[in-house]
């Protein structure tokens, strides 16, 4: 007999396919002509915008709006991608419930604020589906850059570097480029494929070459790099993760989110995908969110997250929590793991106070088959000799290193919030700052 | 990328784009940062003679019209010319004009209508090193009472007269700011060529009064509850203007006399359609007051776009594409038949068109009782009510009959040959077909 919800233990197949693949569509749907005029309609063209400063990429919001107004979406996406060549992506990813819509003046007068990224969406898809790539490299420099890491950071930072004319090598540890838009990003944020489109998409600039499966620390070395290159760039994201540091915490069943989200990426079919019938989730971040919404729409009974702090802390912005909870996903605040058993998971409940943390001494139990740690990733292999600050690569300005001739950015460079956004923001900014140190 | 450069009357400007003579352009400070935010020039605000300043109202200067969401689509004002010192102006105007040497700079003047007065400001005006001058003949309130403005503009012997001595006085290319607060265009532009003038500008702004407190029955804008008749602009009056650059462009006395077309310019799209209809450039006044000096930017983005999509590879080969086509009713096509088409899956069912048509029009639209809205052929005159009113556009479009085919409405077969009322059975001035 087939699977179904009910079904024990770790099994896959827990619903029909046609349910799996509405339960893995577009989280948004794309916007169509009408719905875009509509749209851009409500911005007010505001001086010096709001929703721009909010914006990590500074991308001109305003300005690209208009231009869907007026019927050149085109325009509106070179527009975005003048500031912002993963546009496409981040219009996808974006948290902009906390960035640019949160202070759209729209949000503040009336709850509504204007549809920021579905808008972005509209523009950059309708360029992206033409093929074409807006910009034209300039004129070689014969200056050869490396950027460690295919992620955000590195992608960003290896198309400004070719459209300023200079050689790039693009080195990755992994099986493909693009980081965790291809193994990370919740999968009804990027569907159809866009992550490796978007690589693609992006390359045509020319002056990128991209090799697959060479690790800094495995084959290359800092040195090497330094020597054969004019300048190097570490964008190798947050490859560790944090220990639970709960008995039990190497049994069968329990297991990384982000190793369960890479796997649920690369899946061809997710209905051979096992999930556990009872999944607890362990974190409060998006990482957290995105796994236990995940495998409710994989099927799961029951799923529930729970984080050790309270609502308010939570790293997952309230739409993403109410995402959750639509979806079926319970959120338990307040309770910590202390062990987890066959079947089951042990919890603590806590309390706060005055910023320290410490289990109440309350202890209780939940079906878990399988438990998911969402607790945070921390940087790995980062080579030695350059400066490390709080658990990140210690930066300064536009993302230089303690070592001459080293620029760092996204999630593993200290500063700034682990997105993907920010990650584009500060691999161009520290392009614009190689490209200035080479050309002077 | 298309060339959006610019020359006009041999005025050269990155781009059509320029801001006219008005509240942007009264001093240094807004010009620099026009320019720096991408304008290709500038008029500047209507300088008038030396001696002691304009006075304006101190209360508003003001009034608007608003669409659906507060849009702005028509403003009124009732400010004068420059209230600043002559001198303090051209000193302004030569520094930027040395820091900007690609940017276009004209000046506007109104001083009374003697020799005398123009004799003695236009050497002062080119020695700041203007490129041109544009005389406002066009300002409908404040100033016309003192014989200047829009008095001179109604008057065609005086435009002629003034555009004579500017032609006389400076080698700078002269521009004649029409009034639109005429019967009939086409004789101001007549007698500015006949004056020798090098282009006309056009439109000022229209008379107007936006409204009416009905608490104080005063007119909007109020100043000390009364309220006096301004200058109507924006988006409201495009096309009136559109039509006066047409009516100019295709009038055969003024053939070829070069146009800078103004009124309600506000994307990329009016500018094209002001080039389309015979204008060399646009100038933009309400649009940036509205939106700030940061709308060029779309401006410029749209219509290189939209050049290079179409194979237009400069300004100058777009201007007056679409005179040709501007025709007098009589001329148009009566075998061309058409019927209304509504897409069903557009449709969002709100029944405008039906209310529209039934109550006002031809009764062709029926309505079923699961709201699906449907055109009868036998009905519709093609009037294209229901497409205008209709709030998601492309939902009704307008679609050919073929020749060959029978209009239901008429019973007649649509003819392939082009035929005209100067032609119709009906028209007893027809002449014979023979
Ligand atoms: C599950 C999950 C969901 C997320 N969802 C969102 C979201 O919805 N919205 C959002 O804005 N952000 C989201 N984020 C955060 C976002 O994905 C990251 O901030 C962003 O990807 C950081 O980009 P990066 O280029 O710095 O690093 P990464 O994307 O991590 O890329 C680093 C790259 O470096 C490579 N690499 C690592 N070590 C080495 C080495 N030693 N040698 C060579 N290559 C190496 C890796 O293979 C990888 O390709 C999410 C993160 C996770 C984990
Ligand atoms: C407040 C205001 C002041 C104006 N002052 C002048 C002026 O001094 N001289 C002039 O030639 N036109 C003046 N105009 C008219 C504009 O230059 C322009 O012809 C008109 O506003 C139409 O363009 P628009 O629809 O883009 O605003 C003024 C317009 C406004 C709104
Ligand atoms: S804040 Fe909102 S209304 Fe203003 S420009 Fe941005 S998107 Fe438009």
């Amino acid at each position: 007999m087939a699977n179904s919800q009910m079904t024990r233990g770790i099994v896959s197949g827990r619903l029909p396919a046609e349910t799996i693949a509405r339960n893995f569509s577009d989280l948004h749907a794309p916007l169509d002509a009408h719905e875009a005029a509509v749209a851009s309609d409500r911005c007010y063209f505001c001086h010096d915008a709001p929703c721009m400063t909010a914006c990590p990429t500074s991308i001109d919001i305003p300005l690209f709006i208009r231009q869907i107004q007026t019927g050149t979406p085109e325009a509106a996406a070179r527009t975005i991608f003048e500031q912002n060549i993963l546009g496409g992506m981040c219009a996808r990813v974006c948290p902009t419930e906390t960035l640019c819509e949160e202070v759209c003046v729209r949000e503040v007068a009336e709850g509504k604020p204007v549809e920021i990224g579905r808008l972005q969406r509209f523009a950059t898809d309708t360029l992206m589906a033409q093929g074409a790539h807006p910009f034209a490299r300039g004129a070689s420099t014969g200056k050869r850059v490396a950027v460690v890491g295919g992620g955000p950071a590195g992608l960003s930072c290896a198309h400004r570097l070719a459209m300023k004319g200079h050689d790039v090598v693009v080195y990755d540890a992994g099986p493909k480029a693009g980081g965790l838009n291809e193994f990370g990003i919740a999968s009804y944020k990027s569907v159809g494929g866009f992550a490796q489109a978007e690589v693609e998409w992006l390359l045509q600039i020319g002056g990128i070459d991209v090799r697959l499966g060479e690790a800094l620390g495995s084959g290359l070395t800092l040195e090497a790099l330094r020597k054969d290159f004019d300048a190097v760039f570490l964008g190798i994201g947050l490859a560790g993760v944090n220990a639970l540091r709960a008995e039990g915490e190497d049994r069968g069943g329990v297991r990384d989110a982000v190793d369960f989200i890479a796997e649920l990426r690369q899946s061809k079919d997710l209905t051979t995908l096992p999930i556990g019938r009872n999944v607890v989730v362990i974190g409060g971040g998006m990482t957290a969110v995105d796994a236990a919404v995940q495998s409710k729409l994989l099927g799961a009974e029951n799923v529930t997250i729970v984080y050790r702090r309270g609502r308010e802390r939570m790293g997952a912005s309230e739409f993403e929590q109410d995402l959750a909870a639509s979806k079926g996903v319970r959120i338990l605040y307040n309770a910590m793991p202390v062990a987890v058993h066959d079947g089951e998971i042990e919890l603590e409940y806590t309390v706060e106070t005055a910023g320290s943390l410490k289990g109440t001494g309350e202890r209780f139990r939940l079906a878990a088959d399988q438990v998911f740690k969402a607790i945070g990733q921390v940087l790995a292999g980062a080579p030695s000799g350059v400066r490390i600050e709080g658990g990140k690569i210690s930066v300064s300005g536009d993302g230089r290193t303690s070592v001459d001739g080293v620029w760092a950015g996204g999630d593993c460079a200290s500063g700034g919030d682990d997105l993907t956004v920010t990650a584009v923001a500060e691999g161009r900014d520290a392009a614009e700052d190689i490209h200035r140190a080479l050309i002077g | 990328m298309a060339d959006l450069s610019s020359n006009f009357v041999g005025i050269k400007s990155p781009n059509p784009f320029w801001l006219a003579s008005a509240p942007p352009t009264d001093k240094e400070y807004n010009v620099r940062r026009a320019f720096e935010a991408g304008w290709g020039g500038v008029v500047w605000k209507t300088l008038g003679e030396e001696g002691p300043p304009i006075v304006n109202v101190n209360g508003p200067r003001y009034g608007a019209i608003w669409g659906a969401d507060r849009r702005l689509l028509g403003l009124n004002n009732i400010e004068l010319i420059t209230d600043r010192p002559l001198e303090v102006n051209l000193r302004e105007i030569k520094a930027v004009k040395r820091d900007y040497p690609d940017r276009a700079v004209v000046v506007s003047i109104m001083v009374p209508c003697e020799e005398a007065a123009w004799k003695a400001i236009l050497p002062r005006v080119e020695e700041t090193g203007a490129d041109g001058i544009e005389l406002n003949f066009g300002c409908p309130h404040g100033m016309s009472e003192r014989g200047m403005g829009a008095a001179v503009g109604q008057v065609p012997e005086y435009i002629e007269m003034v555009a004579r001595w500017c032609k006389a006085n400076t080698r700078m290319p002269v521009i004649v700011k029409l009034t639109p607060n005429i019967t009939d265009i086409r004789k101001p532009a007549r007698a500015a060529k006949a004056g020798g003038a090098d282009a006309v500008s056009l439109i000022n702004t229209i008379s107007s009064i936006t409204g009416v407190d009905l608490d104080s029955f005063s007119p909007l804008p109020s100043i000390d509850g009364k309220g006096s008749h301004g200058g109507y602009c924006g988006p409201a009056v495009k096309p009136i203007a559109l039509n006066m650059v047409a009516e100019i462009a295709r009038d055969s006395e003024t053939a070829g006399l070069p146009i800078s077309g103004i009124g309600g310019v506000t994307t990329w799209r009016d500018a094209a359609e002001f080039l389309a209809l015979g204008a060399g450039n646009v100038q933009v006044c309400t649009a940036a007051m509205t939106y700030g000096f940061k709308i060029v930017q779309e401006m410029i983005s749209g219509l290189s776009q939209w050049m290079d999509e179409r194979g237009h590879d400069s300004v100058a080969g777009i201007v007056g594409r679409a005179v040709p086509n501007v025709t007098d009713w009589q001329y148009l096509n009566l075998n061309y038949v058409t019927k209304a088409r509504i897409d069903q899956e557009a449709c969002i069912k709100c029944g405008r068109c039906f209310a529209a048509c039934e109550d006002t029009s031809h009764q062709a639209i029926t309505m079923s009782p699961d709201r699906v809205f449907e055109v009868q052929d036998d009905e519709c005159v093609a009037c294209n009510l229901c497409v205008d009113v209709c709030p998601v556009e492309g939902c009704i479009t307008m679609e050919q009959l073929e020749p060959g085919v029978v209009d239901p409405r008429t019973g007649r077969t649509v003819s392939a040959d082009y035929a005209n009322w100067t032609t119709h059975p009906n028209n007893p001035m027809a002449r014979a077909a023979e």
